[in-house]
């Protein structure tokens, strides 16, 4: 398939969606479906203004924060829960509990626990990232081929070089995988984890739109959140294709 | 006993039964003695016990009685002990489908640390010798199986260990390959100095390649264990063939 047609594939569903949305907003009063190129010029406004695309900066820290701390606990959590079987048994319902708890129950949580507006965003975001981190990185190490696994140990290599010419290499993909899906969550968990009293990010800013009931706004600041999602997604598909490059693939679809 | 190199005492291993109901004995109260460079063959029925063996002298798993020792020692106690000492090729190639042909080959002197340079020559030196130049850097999805199952002997081979053991290495290989690489292998033990064990389906194969060959008859006991003479005649070669076919065919 060519490169055009592919990308107007992947456009097309974007396309209708603003198609409808336009013809929304020749029809229906502004403030309610405004049109598309105003929210594209406050897209760029944001995008311009260091004071308003800080607020951007921001909340996409706080996300990586979050996301990094609760892979690296996750990571380790994982690997206990992989080696013992008490582990496994203690953290598995814990996990599965805390999958239970809506984001915004942790919100309260946090705002009673700890002070300040940043433990609170990072704990709201480490504990809502944990229980995916866990499982899934559980679960990848658990495929680890049992025959890969033995012959590798019939040469008898120490714990670490077990680690990085087996393990790390085959849990990869799913890591990768991992991280895509709770990229996604943490994006849309992050602005309310913002309600906590933060005085920018995005969601700080989707309230003040809100506050002044201008739709055009809410889009945009929406928009950067979608943007950068979309980047960071298109990132990992990049090293996917550079990592991945051993993998047969088959001319014909699963 | 004491001066062989591989000996199984009164070995038993059983297995939990899959749906939970007591054991099964995959092993039955086996004793053997393998002297130092003896190629030895084992043969026997799918489900009799061969890869259980294997898996026991290798040190992957644990007699539930009897002794087991390899140089003396036991190899799923002491198992850091025999690194570099015992290689293995398995019934299946089980390469490492992120890593080419050579750096496959490679991973054993890896665990073992050799030298990066060092490591790449020994690996060119085992992939150019089992037929695989020009195919260093193909990953194993564009391997053909008996491509694979080469590059698998040559990450056994190319540790050099004093112990060789292989689950049916050369089945997987076409005819031409299969009989260079047999010759070879009988070479490599002998000229080296190895101990080596490797089952087989081929009774012809046993024959030419063996010292000695076992037949394991289910439930997992020894049913013969003879020598093979090097310089056997064709009809001391018939007798044997017949012998090993009567208890494979029972
Ligand atoms: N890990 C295991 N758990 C349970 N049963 C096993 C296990 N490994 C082997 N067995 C059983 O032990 C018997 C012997 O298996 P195996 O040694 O693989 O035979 P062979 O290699 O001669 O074909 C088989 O009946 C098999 O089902
Ligand atoms: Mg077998």
């Amino acid at each position: 398939m060519s490169v055009a047609l592919r990308a107007a594939q992947a456009a097309a569903p974007f396309l209708l969606l603003a198609g409808l949305w336009q013809i929304a907003s020749l029809n229906l009063p502004k403030f309610l479906f405004p049109s598309l190129v105003d929210v594209f010029w406050r897209v760029l406004g944001i995008f311009l203004d260091w004071s308003e695309f800080r607020n951007v900066v921001a909340t996409v820290g706080r996300i990586v924060a979050g996301l990094g701390g609760a892979f690296v606990i996750g990571a380790v959590l994982a690997l206990a829960m992989n080696r013992s079987r008490a582990a496994d048994r203690f953290i598995g319902p814990i996990m599965t509990f805390f999958q239970g708890v809506p984001a915004l129950s942790w919100v309260v949580f946090a705002i009673i626990w700890f002070h300040g507006t940043e433990p609170r965003i990072f704990f709201i975001m480490l504990v809502t990232s944990l229980p995916a981190f866990v499982f899934q990185v559980l679960g990848a190490l658990r495929a680890v081929p049992r025959d890969l696994f033995e012959m590798v140990l019939s040469f008898r290599p120490s714990g670490a070089k077990m680690f990085l010419q087996l393990t790390l290499p085959a849990i990869l993909p799913d890591i990768l995988t991992a991280w895509k899906v709770n990229l996604g969550n943490a994006s849309r968990v992050v602005v309310v984890a913002e309600l906590v009293g933060a005085t920018g990010g995005v969601g700080y800013a989707l309230l003040q739109q809100q506050q002044i009931f201008d739709m055009a706004g809410a889009l945009a600041w929406t928009l950067q959140l979608v943007i950068f999602v979309l980047i960071a997604q298109g990132f990992i598909g990049m090293v996917e294709t550079r990592a991945f490059k051993y993998r047969a693939v088959s001319e014909h679809a699963l | 006993m004491s001066d062989a190199e591989i000996s199984f005492d009164h070995v038993t291993k059983e297995f939990p039964k899959p749906d939970g109901g007591g054991l099964f004995r995959a092993v039955d109260d086996v004793s053997l003695a393998i002297a130092p460079g003896e190629l030895i063959a084992l043969l026997g029925k799918t489900g009799c016990g061969k890869s259980t063996m294997f898996n026991m002298i290798a040190g992957l798993t644990e007699p539930s009685a009897g002794v087991l020792r390899v140089a003396g020692r036991d190899p799923f106690g002491d198992f850091n002990w025999f690194r570099g000492k015992i290689a293995i090729v398995f019934q299946n190639d089980r390469l490492l489908p992120w890593r080419t042909a050579i750096e496959n080959v490679e991973i054993g002197l890896e665990m073992l640390g050799v030298p990066t340079a060092e490591r790449r020559q020994r690996a060119q030196a085992w992939l150019t010798r089992l037929g695989l130049a020009g195919h260093e850097r193909d990953y194993p999805h564009a391997l053909s199986g008996g491509m694979r199952q080469r590059v698998s002997i040559a990450r056994a081979f190319a540790t050099d260990a004093k112990f060789l053991l292989c689950d049916e290495p050369f089945s997987a290989l076409d005819e031409i390959t299969g009989q260079r690489l047999r010759e070879e292998f009988g070479t490599l033990v002998r000229e080296n100095g190895k101990t080596a064990v490797f089952i087989t389906h081929s009774i012809n194969e046993a024959i030419q390649l063996a010292d000695r060959i076992v037949v394991l008859r289910r439930p997992a006991r020894i049913a013969m264990d003879a020598r093979v003479p090097r310089n056997a005649s064709p009809t001391e070669r018939d007798d044997l063939r017949s012998r090993v076919e009567a208890i494979l065919s029972e």
